[in-house]
């Protein structure tokens, strides 16, 4: 049952029991959906053997400025989604500058609320990485109104779904509650936004518990690789390290270290609110202010990383480790989410490896029409590809990941998967591919408007690398790409001097006979 | 209970903002449901929210019906059904789902095959037409399944290194000795290898029928309309010959502790699965059982078992219980990662927490807590239309009858301390328990 996630060599870390690992993906759906159950576990570091669905009931189942003085509130027109049901949104400002995002959606008697801040491993310099993810963690150790565990089991005693992530540009909390029970969240957010007490017993506790957590990464051969495939593709940006962060740096970090992190980036004027769900917005609003507009206004967050200088040639890293299967991943430098050919490099990564699936909760499609499935897996030297584009503030990476049949050696596999992107480069691909990701990523949509907490995370998250019309958008411009766009896109940033190639190498000791 | 106290009254001070919708849980008065001639059950619900349907299903035939020689066949059948059939190709078929944006899959179980599938409405039809081609007229090319094998087996070649799922499998046999349970449903490396083509198809055209299948169809369109589709494409299926499901045979239960250990050398963590045999979801203690398991590593973060593991031992990133329902003896068990020098400790933690929770009545606000928590998250459970399509499997699958989620709340609250102490006695003891371990 274990659910969600970004893909794992970018490092989402997820904090709770069933979700630290990779099926929600943003983008690393596509692959799952279908897939020998096997080829999924070893994504999904899960430890529950599915006795089939036959079994259980009930199971769970930017802007990039901070204005302090902004006080308007600007109402967007209402917007009809589909069939009956039309929803309402209000983006606006506090006068401590939080920015607000509320949406009513009338469908069911549920309202989902998301509190992101401007802080994530991007913020980190060496010797505190993971410091971040681990203020996430410290967030759930109390405030002197509300010790440990209070409120979090207030928000479960109400039924509610809640949850913390930390990515590499951001870190989100979330609950999902019951509609008249809402409340719950606003004080739990509103509280530790400001009052966490990060006790030096706990600080010590957590110490351990990350540890442990990393060291269930480091048991996956994916996260061995994309841990050493991104430190090699930035030298110089702190995109450098895996959000987890570096098993020195869990070993010291201290208390003081984690609060000072923690007051430099909760303050409202470096964070987002985003609730959607089942209210009138001015009720909302009023609720929003009476809780969050009396915490006063921080000091401008620190934002500024150091850019990495362009790459000047193929790098490559071999892992080695224990197993029988061999992994590549191939990884292209491509630019922000904001950047306009972000939607033409989505639309060539649907191309290439199937349609990417926007969604944090609902389902994926499979991909096996994709050019690299083809080419691949029915060319019998792969068992399974994916890619994806992360939607990030600096430029990050077009990431392709193959699981490779055991007979084939990585060259064979790494050859036929260039060539497929020569093919992209040296002809224009046909409208009908076009057309049909699009169509895709309509049918996505469709699938992630059934959930209301899908919908909140798409206002928050959005506002962390561009802003909610990038979202609202995103159909439009995908639509609006041509098909010589895909393959400009192909020729400047799938090249070979951009790339970096990782291949981990089994040892050969997986004993899987009984 | 002091701080519950002043949370509350800080709570009471706001008036809730919502909610401001119409709603209700599925109910008599709009599921649909019908039995087709051939014995094909039909559920459906209408949602026009979304321009969306979720279809899923079972047919009753699994693992169970595995000879031991080849176990994995009913899994590697249906891994296999949508590599070709009469009317179109394994691109042909993938092709028509991805170029609308749909998907379609199947995962066999112990007890059943289950399958699902998603669409925009106006694609319904076409996902029902793939549906009844995968079930009735698969033709496993033999390039396609000897592909398929290679994945299967790399597959497998994966779970050896994984420690949660090799933990999971080394529970299983010591748990379910003698039992059908102890074996893993997609099977070992060489009994994939030993199942050839001519094998699966024998296995479709004999096991595959329409006596115990079930249909869910969950959307942006009218029951009437569903069930037509549905007669249209699998109402003229039949198979005399479909086999009833063999019965499972009692339970061997252990005698005393027993601890196996997995060795995967190079790994940094080690994962740990404790517990024995639980409850069907038939049973009638099954409610008491799930709300004491959500007492005992669910409820907030992972219960006490995250309380003393996680939280105050600081030993392991997760560690939660889980209980398994379904039809048969599912497992109820408590999980757990770990840093390999603390395995020991933390099996005796959890030990001592299962004691406790054997010896002494959980607390009436512990119970108060789960009660609220399983009736505060119906809604969110039938959020999407999968979710809805689920809930109606379940009624059908364990005969709840459709006024269930009308009586849901009733049923959580009726479960009494005493009936929880009562049914985790029944199927825990900390003396008896099965240790599986995998790790360094």
């Amino acid at each position: 049952m274990r659910e969600m996630a970004f893909s794992m060599f970018c490092g989402v870390v997820l904090r709770q029991r069933s979700l630290r690992a990779s099926e929600l993906a943003l983008n690393a759906v596509k692959w799952h959906a279908l897939l020998p159950k096997h080829l999924k576990r070893a994504e999904r570091e899960t430890l529950r053997r599915q006795r089939a669905a036959s079994q259980g009931d009930m199971s769970r189942l930017g802007e990039s400025h901070h204005q302090r003085d902004v006080l308007h509130c600007q109402k967007l027109p209402v917007c009809a989604i589909f069939g009956s049901v039309a929803t309402s949104l209000l983006k606006t400002r506090l006068s401590n500058g939080l920015m607000v995002l509320l949406k009513e959606i009338n469908t069911a008697p549920i309202i989902s609320h998301w509190i992101w801040y401007r802080v994530g491993s991007r913020n980190e310099a060496p010797g505190l990485t993971g410091i971040s993810h681990w203020v996430e963690h410290m967030q759930f150790k109390g405030t002197p109104r509300y010790p440990t565990m209070v409120l979090d089991k207030a928000i479960s005693r109400e039924g509610g779904l809640w949850n913390a992530f930390t990515y590499l540009d951001w870190t989100t909390y979330f609950e999902t509650l019951p509609a008249d029970k809402i409340d719950l969240a606003l004080q739990l957010e509103a509280d530790r936004m400001v009052n966490s007490l990060f006790d030096p017993d706990e600080v010590a506790s957590e110490r351990t518990v990350i540890i442990s957590e990393r060291q269930g990464s480091e048991n996956e051969p994916l996260f061995l690789l994309g841990e050493e495939l991104q430190s090699a593709a930035f030298r110089v940006h702190s995109y450098h390290h895996e959000v987890i962060g570096d098993l020195s740096d869990l070993q010291t970090i201290q208390r003081e270290d984690l609060y000072r992190h923690y007051r430099s980036y909760y303050t409202p004027n470096n964070a987002v609110l985003a609730i959607a769900g089942d209210f009138k917005i001015e009720a909302m609003l009023a609720h929003v202010q009476e809780y969050f507009e009396s915490i006063p206004a921080g000091d401008e967050a620190k934002q500024s990383v150091r850019p990495e200088p362009p790459q000047s040639g193929e790098r490559r890293v071999t892992v080695e480790g224990p197993g029988e299967t061999t992994y590549i991943q191939v990884a292209h430098r491509t630019p922000p989410a904001a950047h306009p050919d972000f939607f033409a490099l989505t639309v060539l990564d649907s191309l290439l490896s199937g349609a990417s699936n926007l969604n944090m909760f609902g389902g994926g499609i499979s991909n096996k029409t994709s050019r690299l499935y083809r080419a691949l897996v029915e060319g019998d030297l792969a068992v399974s590809i994916y890619g994806g584009l992360q939607a990030t503030i600096d430029p990050f990476l077009h990431t392709i990941t193959v699981i490779v049949r055991p007979e084939r050696n990585p060259e064979q596999v790494l050859s036929a998967l260039f060539d497929q992107i020569q093919r992209l480069q040296d002809s224009v691909p046909p409208a009908d591919e076009l057309r049909r990701a699009v169509k895709q990523a309509r049918a996505l949509f469709a699938y992630g408007s059934e959930s209301i907490t899908n919908q909140a995370f798409w206002m928050g998250f959005s506002e962390m690398f561009a802003n909610y019309d990038w979202f609202t958008g995103y159909l439009d411009n995908l639509a609006a790409v041509k098909p010589e766009e895909v393959q400009r896109v192909a020729q400047t940033y799938l090249r070979r001097i951009n790339r970096v190639v990782g291949v981990y190498l089994p040892s050969g000791n997986g004993d899987i006979s009984r | 209970m002091s701080l519950r106290r002043s949370f509350s009254a800080a709570n009471a001070f706001f008036t809730p903002p919502g909610p401001e919708s119409a709603y209700s849980v599925p109910n008599p008065k709009d599921i649909f449901r019908e039995q087709l001639p051939n014995g094909i059950v039909v559920l459906s619900r209408a949602n026009y929210n979304s321009p969306s349907v979720a279809l899923s299903g079972y047919l009753t035939v699994g693992g169970l019906f595995d000879p031991d020689e080849k176990l994995g066949l009913a899994s590697f059948t249906s891994a296999a059904l949508m590599r070709g059939t009469r009317s179109r190709d394994f691109q042909g078929i993938y092709d028509a789902l991805e170029s609308v944006g749909a998907s379609l899959g199947f995962d066999s179980g112990t007890h059943t095959l289950n399958y699902g599938g998603k669409a925009l409405v106006e694609d319904l039809s076409l996902l029902l037409d793939l549906l009844a081609e995968a079930l009735r007229y698969p033709t496993f090319p033999l390039d396609q399944v000897e592909r398929l094998r290679s994945q299967l087996l790399t597959g497998l070649a994966i779970r050896a290194q994984n420690t949660g799922e090799m933990a999971a499998l080394t529970f299983d046999q010591i748990a379910y000795s003698n039992h059908p349970y102890s074996r893993p449903e997609d099977g070992y490396p060489e009994t994939i290898q030993a199942i050839d083509r001519v094998g699966l198809v024998d296995f479709q055209r004999t096991m595959y029928g329409p006596a115990g299948m079930v249909i869910a169809v969950v959307g942006a369109l009218e029951s009437e309309q569903v069930m037509g589709l549905v007669a249209g494409t699998l109402g003229d299926w039949s198979n005399p010959d479909q086999p009833k499901p063999p019965d499972l045979p009692p339970l061997t239960l252990l005698e005393e502790l027993a601890m196996r250990k997995t060795i995967i050398p190079g790994k940094s963590q080690a994962d740990i699965v404790l517990g024995a045999p639980g409850p069907s979801r038939l049973a009638p203690e099954y409610m008491a059982a799930a709300l004491g398991n959500n007492i005992l590593g669910q409820f907030g973060m992972m219960g006490r078992i995250g309380d003393v593991v996680r939280e105050r031992a600081g030993l392991a990133y997760y560690a939660s219980s889980s209980l398994g329902g379904g039809i048969g003896p599912g497992p109820w068990r408590v999980v757990a990662g770990v840093d390999p020098v603390n395995v020991e400790k933390t099996i005796d933690l959890i030990r001592q927490e299962i004691a406790r929770f054997v010896n002494e009545p959980v607390e009436d606000e512990e119970l108060a807590d789960s009660q609220a928590n399983f009736i505060g998250r119906l809604p969110l459970t039938l959020e999407s239309n999968a979710g809805v399509a689920n809930g109606l499997l379940n009624i059908e699958r364990y005969n709840l009858g459709l006024d269930y989620y009308l009586r849901y709340p009733d049923l959580v609250r009726s479960v009494t301390v005493e009936q929880v102490l009562e049914t985790a006695r029944r199927y825990l003891h900390p003396e008896r328990l099965a240790v599986g371990i995998a790790g360094p």
